[in-house]
């Protein structure tokens, strides 16, 4: 008997007449599974109160309900486009997208499906023991949302390399399955994700800056002249706005309990009446925004300009941008360190695609640091939160061999070692905000350095039982 | 434009720049440089080069001084078939000119100075295949080549010359041999000169270099001494002495008397812009995707198995057919298909009828010549494929008759792409999955110019390892083979089942086509020949090659380079560094 997977799989990718993809699923669906026991969220559960995406139009793509997480229904899902869609920039513009993958670029359209795809299995990874330390039910929700629509974006990508990479593709899909976080033998391929994520100030801040990383490049990949990859990633960006709305959210809700301690204590030094201090969050903020910026590779890259110029990755929002697409003839303004100055230079806009996309994420990033002043505005508090300079604590790029403060000084060597305590979380922040994280797990309970959220999920209340633990 | 080699742009005009199309077929009546006299009760046949001056194959030049271009050594090639199979009782053939005290100035210069790389390549490469099929005549059919040099032998003349088994020199105080290429040039003696020098005629390597750099060349005693001749022979006994060496010849040579020979009728084929057709080869042009799909029949419903039969089918004879307009295929895409880069070969058939071409050639190629003449002249034409500058890609997929010498031509491609199953579901049963077949005319009855056979190459290994490999595959003739175990015995790279086929071919070859087409070649031709070399495999990869180079040098074919100022009166200018 065969199963029947277009039951148990939503999709709009006509699954149960396609036999490459039943057999795509009948390999790989028992590993994925596997993984996801072994390697997906510690916390043992009945259910949880899930979003499960069974179409792409306004009806199917967000249906709630209480579902066991391995029975979780992760589906298949490419934004619906019109027929006529053309190639938007580079050498071949104009003309129709690609349906099937040319054989001239099966190499390196493979290559971005596998990092991409590698990132989405690798942050539940990261967070698989994130839920013993839950500071609400309304969270630990939240948290495995994040985690299923991760393996769903996993899925997506596994959708892509067994219907069109062929044996090859299959053995990148296996692959995304046997390499792990932080495993010393056969680690993730971005370092970012290879670290675990030590508590949900982590978290947050990791689904604010992180995720938003992920979010601009699934935004190029929507660009591509290969249509399903573009459609895949139209879709994904959806399920991905959830994402930052958990870090965006959590991080207001970790400083409106900052302030109100700070006004309850009349001191910014809370951490001893149970909060996390603001200078302790403005580290967390250098920290996680620095290692995502590079997670936006180096600042001209020849890659980049390759994809783009053969259309496999395209701007964010490239179809809004008013100039040729070609950008052969185009320069770039680009910060760098010169005979130590900071100072600027131009290049080729075509080198400089990595950080035309970088300050389209930092524009998007300052955006959240508002929302936070405002709620410090909102208390009466004249501290500001802020992003640090571009050359902060950076391990890639062009900014790598150099000591900048957040301030975007150039200083020594030994002045950052005597200073990047302040700067970045210390280990007795690390080990304060770690004393903080003990579960909470009875509805409508908080724990004490965080507030509660102004609403729950899909109208429900914040009481409501969104997790019934096993 | 076809060609995008350097010299192109940089030529003037001469109605060069445009690739001809090149045609191959020639019969004697045709013959425009050639003469042809054969002494069937001797045995013997007489080859003279009489060039007409006005009959070179593309305008913008003239054929003065007996040299010759790429027509002339068409006509050639058509000559030493014609000898194999329509004169059985040749068993000695003297070459020599037509023209007094000129033997051969060998390729024309103005004709190599017009043409684009591409042209020069090809030219040499056949030009070679066909002084390698002169010895093939000499090695296994019995037909001795002698030269008789009756005049002056300059580079590609005495290249010609260095082909037949014995070079005789007239002594008449000027005739000489020379391979003035290097210093009147600034090339190589590209046809096999400089190899077959030191290789076959064993001339001392300094004594070589000396030879090689002296333009005026070496005549009389000291050829012989040099061993550059076998001997000189004065102008006054000079045509008994020539006939005596060749009788002499033909009373040592192998060749099986009182054989009726065969016609080699022309070629029946259809062009049209999508392809050519054959009987027996179909091949369909991709120009979109830049390849050509071969197509090789197998019989059709059997080789007959008794002599008489194949000595009355005669051309018509399938594995004669076959090998003939492959041949001729093969030609005419090299020559002129220079943009699809990607042959794609299927065969098309019934097993155990394609195995009926091997045992006929088991049984009797050596003790008949006909059998013996079609099973070298297949091998050589699977030596023109490995030497082909062009991506090879078998598919073997059902109804396909890759089986013993027909599987040849799969491993003589750079990859082997199998069907696992079928591809029409309902229609198929168990059974009809492709299948290949080992015969024993794999283990060496078709080698490749290394010496090796193509799974002796395949395969090759330190001492024990591929010699273990090749006894275990031997194990496995005459057993229908599918494709799993295909993959798992290595005789394919890949085995996608009906799911994948498509897209994994398609990706492959568009992926194919987007590589650099010099780094194919280079890359191809540096994988199809592995392991030992020997002379034939030497001239190809390595003086080719250096050719090829210098060729596309500044100093040979810049607007100031040795083959363009050659015949202008003034110097070349060169580049002094040494690269």
């Amino acid at each position: 008997m065969s199963i029947d997977y277009s039951e148990k799989i939503p999709n709009n990718v006509d699954l149960a007449g396609d036999r490459k993809l039943q057999r795509a699923l009948e390999s790989w669906q028992p590993n994925f599974l596997n993984w996801w026991v072994t390697m997906g969220p510690a916390v043992p559960t009945q259910d949880v109160y899930l979003r499960t995406a069974v179409d792409v139009g306004k009806e199917g793509w967000a249906q709630f309900g209480h579902v066991a997480m391995e029975e979780y229904r992760w589906g298949v899902f490419l934004a619906e486009r019109g027929d006529d869609r053309r190639i938007a920039f580079g050498e071949q513009k104009g003309e129709p997208v690609w349906q099937q993958v040319p054989g001239e670029y099966r190499a390196d359209l493979q290559r971005l499906i596998v990092i991409q795809g590698d990132t989405e299995p690798a942050s539940v990874e990261q967070q698989r023991r994130l839920g013993e330390t839950a500071p609400s039910l309304y969270d630990l929700r939240n948290l495995f949302q994040v985690n299923v629509e991760e393996g769903r974006h996993l899925w997506a990508m596994v959708y892509l390399l067994h219907a069109y990479f062929g044996r090859n593709g299959r053995e990148e899909a296996e692959a995304l399955l046997q390499r792990n976080s932080g495993d010393l033998d056969s680690p993730r391929i971005l370092g970012a994700f290879n670290e675990e994520t030590p508590d949900w100030l982590s978290f947050f801040m990791f689904t604010y800056f992180t995720d938003r990383d992920g979010k601009y490049q699934l935004g190029t990949l929507k660009e591509s002249a290969f249509d399903p990859l573009s459609r895949t990633c139209e879709f994904m960006l959806k399920e991905e706005a959830h994402h930052m709305f958990v870090g965006t959210t959590g991080i207001d809700r970790v400083i409106t309990r900052t302030c109100e301690l700070m006004r309850e204590h009349d001191t910014t030094d809370i951490a001893p009446h149970g909060g996390i201090a603001l200078n302790v969050i403005q580290k967390y903020i250098n920290f996680h925004y620095s290692v995502s910026l590079d997670l936006f590779g180096s600042e001209q890259s020849t890659n980049a300009a390759n994809y783009f110029t053969a259309g496999l990755k395209g701007r964010w929002q490239e179809e809004r941008r008013r100039d040729d697409h070609l950008l052969t003839e185009a320069g770039f303004s680009i910060d760098l360190v010169r005979d130590g100055q900071m100072t600027q230079d131009e290049v080729p806009a075509l080198l400089a695609l990595n950080l035309d996309l970088r300050n389209e994420y930092v524009k998007d990033c300052q955006s959240g640091l508002k929302r936070w002043n405002k709620i410090l505005e909102k208390h009466g508090f004249d501290e500001r939160v802020y992003l640090p300079h571009v050359g902060f604590n950076r391990h890639v790029g062009l900014f790598r061999e150099h000591q900048v403060t957040p301030k975007g000084d150039l200083i020594s060597a030994d002045v950052w070692a005597q200073k990047v305590d302040d700067w970045l979380p210390s280990e007795a922040d690390k080990t304060h905000v770690q004393s903080l994280m003990r579960p909470v797990y009875e509805a409508g309970k908080i724990a004490g350095w965080i507030a509660p959220p102004s609403n729950g999920i899909n109208g429900k209340p914040f009481d409501y039982e969104y997790v019934h633990l096993a | 434009m076809t060609d995008a080699g350097t010299t192109t742009q940089a030529q003037p005009s001469s109605g060069a720049e445009t690739t001809p199309a090149v045609d191959f077929d020639r019969e004697p009546g045709s013959y425009k440089h050639w003469k042809l006299d054969v002494d069937d009760a001797a045995g013997l046949a007489y080859v003279r080069l009489d060039i007409a001056e006005d009959g070179g194959i593309v305008p913008g030049y003239e054929l003065k001084m007996n040299s010759y271009d790429l027509g002339v050594d068409i006509e050639l090639y058509d000559i030493t078939q014609r000898l194999r199979f329509s004169h059985p009782n040749v068993r000695a053939v003297v070459l020599t000119s037509g023209k007094d005290k000129n033997f051969c100035a060998g390729a024309n210069i103005r004709m190599l100075a017009q043409s684009p790389h591409s042209w020069k390549v090809n030219f040499c490469k056949f030009t070679n295949e066909t002084r390698n099929g002169i010895e093939d005549a000499t090695a296994h059919s019995g037909q001795t080549w002698i030269a008789a040099v009756n005049g002056t032998a300059a580079g590609g003349g005495y290249e010609m010359a260095l082909a037949c088994d014995q070079i005789l020199l007239i002594d008449d105080n000027s005739s000489t041999v020379a391979l003035p290429e290097v210093p009147l040039l600034g090339v190589l003696p590209g046809t096999g000169g400089l190899t077959r020098v030191t290789d076959k005629r064993r001339v001392r390597k300094d004594r070589a270099d000396v030879f090689a750099t002296k333009s005026e060349g070496i005549r009389g005693k000291q050829a012989v001494e040099w061993k550059l001749v076998d001997e000189v022979i004065p102008k006054r006994t000079w045509d008994e002495t020539v006939r005596e060496r060749a009788e002499a010849a033909a009373a040592a040579s192998s060749r099986p008397t009182g054989g009726t020979g065969i016609e080699l009728p022309p070629l029946q084929r259809t062009e049209s812009v999508e392809g050519i057709d054959y009987q027996h080869v179909h091949a369909t042009f991709d120009r979109d995707r830049g390849l050509v799909e071969i197509t090789v029949d197998g019989p059709d419903g059997g080789v007959p198995e008794s002599l008489e039969r194949v000595h009355e089918l005669g051309a018509q004879f399938w594995p004669l057919a076959m090998t003939r307009e492959l041949d001729d295929l093969i030609l005419r895409l090299r020559a002129n298909e220079l943009e699809l880069g990607t042959w794609i070969i299927r065969t098309r058939g019934d097993v155990e009828d394609a195995l009926a071409m091997e045992r006929v050639i088991e049984t009797h190629s050596k003790d008949d010549w006909l059998v013996n003449e079609v099973r070298h002249y297949f091998k050589r034409v699977l030596k023109r494929l490995d030497v082909t500058s062009r991506s090879l890609i078998a598919l073997i997929a059902p109804g396909s008759c890759f089986a013993g010498a027909l599987l040849e031509l799969a491993l003589a491609c750079d990859r082997q792409y199998m069907l696992d199953g079928t591809l029409d579901e309902d229609d198929s049963e168990q059974g009809d999955e492709a299948q290949i077949m080992l015969s024993e005319s794999n283990f060496g009855t078709f080698p490749m110019s290394n010496g090796l056979s193509r799974l002796g190459s395949r395969f090759y290994g330190p001492g024990a390892d591929g010699d273990d490999h090749i006894a275990k595959m031997r194990q496995e003739t005459g057993r229908r083979i599918q494709a799993v175990e295909a993959m798992e015995m290595g005789l394919v790279t890949d085995a996608p089942d009906d799911i994948d086929w498509d897209d994994e071919v398609r990706i492959m070859l568009e992926e194919r086509a987007s590589l650099s087409p010099d780094a194919l070649t280079g890359m191809e031709a540096n994988h199809r020949f592995v392991g030992p070399e020997t002379m034939e495999s030497r001239i190809f990869s390595r003086l080719t090659a250096w050719q090829n180079w210098i060729f596309v040098r500044p100093n040979a074919s810049g607007p100031d380079g040795a083959l363009r100022k050659y015949g202008t009166g003034r110097k070349a200018e060169f580049d002094r560094r040494r690269v």
